[in-house]
């Protein structure tokens, strides 16, 4: 009978680690460009205010 | 809601979330059982599946808030919308880039061309069109108008995804819950990681949509701006 190991090649685990790490970057990547890109909106905002009340 | 209200909401749903994402992780790599054939390989399908179900979730959302606009004209529907696009395909990158790592020492390949991996990959392209063309849409009106309709159209290929592996013979496995073909020791593991994507698919929206606002709020400061001059 073949083992898992056998079927799966050399270390199975490896490609596990691989796809949960994947999902992890992914994840991450996309909440720092959802916070990148809120900080340059929130910082333009500033900048208008400014320029539309400068009193403020 | 005041925004001291949606920030104690963002925390308590962010705390939500972690917990949800940790006893995930727990349920998915060490509560369930190890499976006999695939061995712990068999564990990305816990990350997998949710991922492409919260996809498809999401262009459903992108689909109806687009119909919604196209009948409204309110740009917060466009703004929904665009939110959902750019989770969706977050969600689908997920799904596209974990099957072929799981596919490989099973399969022996990475990818092959059968109807439930064309068709999400041709699902995937479409909505990451839908981001591009918005790009070169200058007018925002014309460019939510261009959107909707272009997201109503792609949403006719998130049902084939779906139904594909019921209709056509596939490589894909065939689905689990509804075959019976998923231990009911496994089940617990995959409920609790659906319903964590579930709740990450909501906090990512409130993220993204938020975003949107203060997107229109800088087009309308940018309009008094250019009309004070």
């Amino acid at each position: 009978m073949e083992s898992e190991r056998d079927i799966m090649g050399p270390n199975p685990m490896s490609y596990l680690f691989a796809a949960y790490a994947a999902v992890w970057i992914i994840l991450a990547a996309y909440l720092f460009s959802i916070h990148a890109r809120k900080k340059k909106l929130r910082r333009e905002i500033e900048r208008l205010k400014r320029r539309l009340d400068p009193g403020t | 809601m005041n925004p001291e209200a949606r920030r104690r909401l963002d925390t308590v749903l962010g705390a939500l979330l972690a917990a949800a994402m940790l006893l995930a992780l727990y349920m998915a790599l060490l509560q369930a059982p190890r499976e006999r054939t695939m061995g712990d390989l068999q564990r990305i399908f816990y990350f997998h599946v949710p991922a492409g179900i919260t996809g498809l979730i999401a262009f459903a959302v992108n689909f109806f808030a687009s119909l919604a606009y196209l009948i409204k004209k309110d740009r917060k529907w466009d703004g929904l919308a665009l939110a959902a696009a750019e989770i969706g395909v977050v969600f689908l990158a997920i799904v596209l880039v974990t099957g072929p790592i799981w596919a490989k020492p099973v399969w022996l390949v990475w990818w092959t061309w059968s109807p439930r991996l064309t068709s999400a990959l041709v699902l995937w392209l479409l909505y990451v069109a839908y981001l591009l063309v918005r790009n070169y849409v200058a007018d925002p009106d014309r460019k939510a108008v261009a959107a909707a309709v272009f997201g109503v159209v792609a949403f006719v290929d998130a049902p084939i995804v779906w139904f594909s592996i019921r209709w056509w013979r596939d490589i894909h496995p065939s689905p689990m819950l509804e075959s019976g073909a998923l231990a009911p020791e496994m089940r617990p593991a995959l409920w609790v990681c659906i319903g964590a994507f579930m709740l990450l698919f909501v906090y990512l929206m409130r993220r993204r949509v938020s975003l949107e606002t203060a997107r229109r709020d800088v087009e309308e400061l940018h309009s008094r701006a250019d009309l004070g001059q």
